[in-house]
């Protein structure tokens, strides 16, 4: 039996991923992210020492972040909050990608070549009977 | 709704059936349009992969077998790690269509959700690395 595939995707699935490409558009945000996924939970300060870009704008983009999902702030030292990337919505949009990325067209065609080639050249084992079907 | 669950591909081809079942499940026929290397074990639940020359190895699950009108399998979501535990359901569905075939191509499951497999998994997975590190952590501080 195939696997139970669920049928479309409830609405806040693209929600998600829309939030996901949104916040990746940005090229400071991706620098953002970028650095918590290589070098791990941060605070805004943290950050700021380690990008061109001011705290105060660091601080509007790890807000936009966590309200896509895509980072969790959690307690930090003296008070700190420290940013953790989380990377579940990235997996939606991921699945997004991965319909697009399915090439069906390519392969297809290939088939039919193959099978046209293979029709042009003499069988080496002899086929079944062919289906009576008239055009 | 833009977020595709589904891909659907329709060709009709000049070959009947039974020309183009062969194309599609055995190591051969595999080999010689899809992937460049192949092996099927074709029966529900057999294993079989396809290589590409400087690519990805594919491992495929056969789920379905119905000669020469029916063939479905799974295989990993692209883009995902090869660890993950998500993939897709492909069908191939033929259908005489005159001296030939219509061959339909389903691809489902791109939407589903994480919601129940992986929120589990990553909640689990993020509780236990933060325990794992402030294990460490302790551990190191006590060295």
């Amino acid at each position: 039996m195939p696997p139970d595939v669920r049928a479309l995707a409830e609405p806040d699935v693209e929600a998600i991923a829309e939030q996901v490409f949104t916040a990746l558009a940005d090229p400071s945000r991706r620098a953002i992210l970028a650095a918590l996924a290589s070098g791990g939970p941060a605070t805004a300060t943290d950050l700021a020492a380690g990008l061109p870009i001011t705290r105060q704008a660091i601080a509007k983009h790890l807000a936009l972040l966590a309200e896509a999902g895509l980072v969790w702030p959690e307690p930090g030292e003296r008070r700190r909050v420290r940013y953790r990337l989380r990377s579940e919505p990235m997996r939606v949009a991921q699945q997004f990608l991965a319909a697009l990325a399915r090439d069906w067209d390519s392969p297809l065609d290939a088939l039919k070549d193959h099978l046209d080639r293979s029709d042009r050249q003499p069988a080496a084992t002899p086929l079944r009977e062919t289906r009576g079907h008239d055009g | 709704m833009g977020f595709p669950d589904r891909i659907e591909r329709t060709v009709e081809l000049a070959q009947p059936p039974d020309k183009v079942w062969p194309a599609l499940t055995t190591a051969e026929g595999l080999a010689s349009w899809f992937g460049n290397e192949a092996t099927i074990d074709l029966r529900p639940g057999g294993r079989a992969w396809m290589r590409w020359t400087d690519g990805p190895t594919v491992d495929m699950r056969v789920e379905r077998v119905e000669e020469p009108a029916i063939f479905g399998f799974t295989w990993p979501i692209y883009g995902l790690p090869e660890d993950d535990p998500r993939r897709t359901y492909v069908e191939f569905t033929l259908e005489p269509a005159g001296a030939g075939t219509r061959l339909r191509v389903v691809e489902t499951g791109f939407a589903q959700l994480p919601e129940d497999v992986f929120r589990k998994a990553y909640d689990g997975n993020t509780q236990g690395w933060a325990s794992e590190l402030a294990e460490l952590v302790a551990y190191l501080d006590a060295a």
